[in-house]
């Protein structure tokens, strides 16, 4: 009894790497840059990572795939290598010979990609999975622009310093043509007294010609 | 062997000793005067220190062999930069005129150097206010984080980027694309781009504001102009220093190429380097000196002028190239870094066993035991020399390479403010002497009538400006604007130099010269400055033009596009000009130079004695 489990056991797990090899049809490589994604705090690669990602991996099929229960046997890994790469597929719950189709794994890694990535502190670039594109990030944008915002500030500015030079300029002149109609105005009354008195301008002229 | 051409009735057109020492004395002028005369120097620091300073002389130091490029530079700016300069002071200073009025009083027959110089000043004033639009743009745009041109727009499915993004680079299209929407080549208009309508509005508003009473608010704006851009330079400086890989840019910039000393290029590039730098013939200086006391000390203006000039260039190329030093470094070390991860990836081998260090040695390695499988990966060769030698020269150096340097340097946004800013600085400082030579001109050509006020000519100046600039707010506006660069400010410009030469040593009087020189500062000018204006700046002047009409009229008319569909994209590719641009070119730089000669051959003469008699009567009320 016991040695026909173990027996039964040893094929099975035998079948399972029978069914994970690179290339596999429906698995995944999995390559991971763990220096440069954290330089000296990179922690080593060893079993007990790996049953990590079996289980963050089960998690995600679980949550993907409503209704199958997943466990970390359901996680098959093989060809580990130094730069820590490997290939897994993932087996049905139900019949463990059976692998899921790849686009429901691709869907779960999608949906808890960043969950994943959070358990081991790496992020898209650093943790990849081949064939599965990232969803790239929207770029940043705003309901007004923000140059909109500066440039509106810059002419207000402008618009403003005109205004107010235009304004003084005016000002000033207004206050110049005031100040020489005052002046005409003195110099026609002072021109009338002076006609009455002594002042000729003819006079002083031929003075100025007539010097002997 | 004095050859002084024959000028009758040069006595009765300019004030003589005495009444300029009268009118110093009572302080009677109708024309505006410097406030002091740090402004003075500012506002020509401002005029001679422009974009051309930043863009182009540090590409044309290091291409011309690094620290031996000083050498011709050094000389030619004393034997050629310094006299003209000293030429433009004294004749404004001394004849108290306007471009138009000065080569006016020396003789009738050269009123049109005054014209090809307003022409001149007005082409490319509106030219060079684009690019001061251009640069508002991304200082508009600077006020964000992250700066928008460090990413790719995604195409409409959102899977990946613009194809135009993805193959050439964000700051590529961000300037191409964005900025500018350029088309793919200068016969097609495309339509106007309208955001490029709205920061050409800007441009001319400030210039508007800062020149709208003349000297007065400008003399008061130079303050800012001229001096932020030290500072920022400074800033920079420390900041450039302390980055990565900026040392190999200083050391790129200094490396002394003798051989290159040899060549006639060289040479000759410095010379065209310092005529344009010093802003000579575009009519600005002679106006700005007009203003001067009489008795102010123009040759050490002169000499003092050259000397802050030929600093600050050196000092901003340092600047510029420890910037590029940093760029060029982070794209090498990104380019070896993407060359380890493919290796890596390949051999799936631990990331301890290539490092930065080991990364040649084990390419070799790997190359000769897996050879096909590395030939496989495509691996790019990384040239840290290819890098600093990159795009370096004219806008690209501004928009392209120093706005991806930003990107990569901490707390960006204040970087890319900062920079954009001190460019604005340069560009509109040297835009001050620019519409100094177009509006004082038009007041002395009577185009506008003499009852304007000072603020209704710079209006209108500004406002016409601004809609004859809508044709580079085309998406073809990044054509047009290097056809302008090319061909309105080169011929003409030494052109004018040299007749202005010719001008004052022969027509106006070498000895009459020296005499006022030694009337306004006490002293005549040593034997140097003598043999300068009369043999050796009227030679290099034309060497430098004769060189270049020779090469431009020997090689064939292309110009640099950016075309998506092109074989060398994402690199500018080489296309002929239509034939229309011939046409332009002639109006560009054909018209301005030969202005001079037609005037003397066709000038109006009842026109000239009109003129004549007006001037001699408001002398005498000057005088009483």
């Amino acid at each position: 009894m016991w040695k026909n489990t173990f027996f039964l056991f040893f094929i099975l797990s035998a079948c399972a790497e029978e069914l994970c090899k690179p290339d596999a049809s429906n698995g995944y490589k999995v390559r991971l840059s763990l220096k440069t994604a954290l330089g000296d705090d990179a922690y080593t690669w060893n079993k007990n990572e790996m049953f990590l990602f079996q289980s963050t991996l089960a998690f995600a099929m679980r949550t993907s795939h409503t209704g199958q229960s997943y466990e970390i046997s359901n996680i098959v890994v093989c060809n580990e290598t130094d730069r820590v790469s490997f290939w897994f597929v993932v087996t049905s719950p139900g019949n463990p010979t059976e692998l899921v189709e790849n686009y429901i794994v691709e869907e779960a890694i999608r949906k808890s990609r960043h969950r994943i990535n959070s358990a081991f502190l790496l992020t898209d670039k650093t943790l990849e999975f081949v064939g599965i594109l990232p969803t790239l990030a929207t770029p940043v944008s705003y309901d007004t622009p923000p140059w909109l915002i500066v440039f509106g500030v810059l002419m207000g500015i402008i618009v403003a310093g005109i205004i107010v030079l235009l304004a003084s300029s005016i000002v000033k002149r207004k206050r110049k043509t005031r100040r020489t109609d005052e002046e005409e105005a003195d110099e026609e009354t002072r021109v009338k007294t002076m006609d009455n008195g002594v002042y000729n301008m003819s006079f002083s002229v031929e003075d100025k010609l007539t010097q002997m | 062997m004095r050859l002084v051409i024959p000028n009758p009735g040069l006595e009765g057109r300019i004030l003589n000793y005495e009444d300029l020492e009268r009118m110093e004395k009572e302080k009677v002028s109708d024309r505006p005067q410097w406030a002091n005369k740090s402004e003075y120097i500012l506002t020509c620091v401002g005029f001679c220190i422009g974009i051309g300073t930043v863009w182009r002389f540090p590409y044309l130091c290091q291409s011309h062999g690094g620290g031996a490029f000083l050498i011709p530079y050094f000389i030619l700016l004393v034997l050629e930069g310094m006299p003209l300069l000293l030429l433009e002071f004294a004749i404004g200073q001394r004849l108290r005129k306007g471009s138009v009025g000065v080569w006016r009083s020396i003789s009738p027959y050269l009123n049109g150097i005054g014209i090809a110089s307003m022409l001149v000043s007005f082409m490319i004033g509106l030219y060079y206010n684009t690019l001061i639009a251009w640069i508002m743009w991304y200082f508009f745009n600077s006020f964000q984080s992250p700066l928008p041109w460090a990413q790719c727009p995604l195409n409409d499915n959102g899977t990946e980027y613009v194809s135009e993004c993805q193959r050439s680079s964000t700051v590529d299209y961000y300037y191409y694309r964005v900025t500018l929407n350029t088309t793919a080549s200068i016969a097609d208009s495309g339509g106007i781009h309208w955001p490029m309508v709205v920061c050409l509005l800007a441009a001319w508003a400030v210039i508007c504001l800062c020149y709208i009473r003349g000297i007065g608010t400008s003399g008061k704006a130079v303050y800012v102009t001229s001096i932020l851009p030290y500072i920022v330079l400074a800033i920079f400086l420390v900041r450039g220093l302390t980055l990565k890989g900026a040392l190999n840019g200083v050391e790129f910039l200094f490396t002394p190429d003798v051989n290159e000393l040899m060549k006639a290029t060289t040479w000759l590039d410095a010379g065209a380097q310092v005529f344009y730098a010093f802003s000579i013939a575009w009519g600005g200086l002679i106006s700005f000196s007009s203003y001067n006391p009489i008795h102010n000390n123009c040759m050490k203006d002169a000499v003092v002028l050259t000397a802050i000039t030929g600093l600050t260039a050196i000092y901003v190329a340092t600047v510029t190239y420890t910037i590029i030093g940093f760029r060029a470094t982070e794209k090498y070390d990104s380019c070896i870094s993407e060359n380890i991860r493919l290796l890596l990836n390949a051999f799936d081998l631990s990331e301890d066993n290539i490092t930065t260090s080991n990364y040649e040695s084990e390419l070799i390695r790997l190359n000769t035991s897996h050879s096909d499988e590395v030939l496989r990966l495509n691996i790019q060769t990384c040239d840290l020399q290819k890098f600093l030698s990159e795009g370096v020269e004219g806008t690209g150096l501004a928009f392209v390479v120093f706005t991806e340097a930003i990107t990569k340097m901490p707390g960006s946004p204040i970087w890319s403010v900062l920079f954009f800013l001190m460019l604005l600085c340069l560009g509109i400082s040297t835009l001050f002497g620019n519409i100094e030579g177009v509006v004082v001109p038009l007041k002395d050509l009577n185009i506008v009538p003499q009852s304007w006020p000072q603020e209704a000519i710079t209006g209108a100046t500004c406002f016409v400006s601004f809609v004859v600039s809508l044709l580079f707010a085309q998406q073809s506006g990044f054509y047009w604007v290097t056809l302008f660069d090319n061909f309105a400010g080169s011929v003409p410009l030494l052109t004018i130099g040299f007749i202005e030469l010719i001008a004052v040593v022969h027509i106006y009087g070498i000895d009459r010269f020296c005499e006022d020189l030694e009337f306004m500062i006490g002293h005549k000018p040593s034997i140097f400055w003598q043999i300068s204006w009369r043999f050796i700046s009227p030679l290099i002047i034309l060497v430098i033009l004769v060189f270049y009409m020779v090469v431009q009229g020997q090689e064939e008319l292309t110009h640099l596009v950016w075309d998506p569909n092109s074989e060398a994209f994402p690199y500018l590719a080489s296309m002929p000009y239509p034939s229309w641009v011939n046409a332009v070119i002639f109006v560009l730089a054909g018209i301005p130079s030969l202005v001079v000669p037609m005037y003397a051959i066709c000038r109006d003469r009842n026109k000239d004695v009109q003129l004549l008699h007006t001037n001699v009567q408001m002398s005498y009320v000057i005088v009483w």
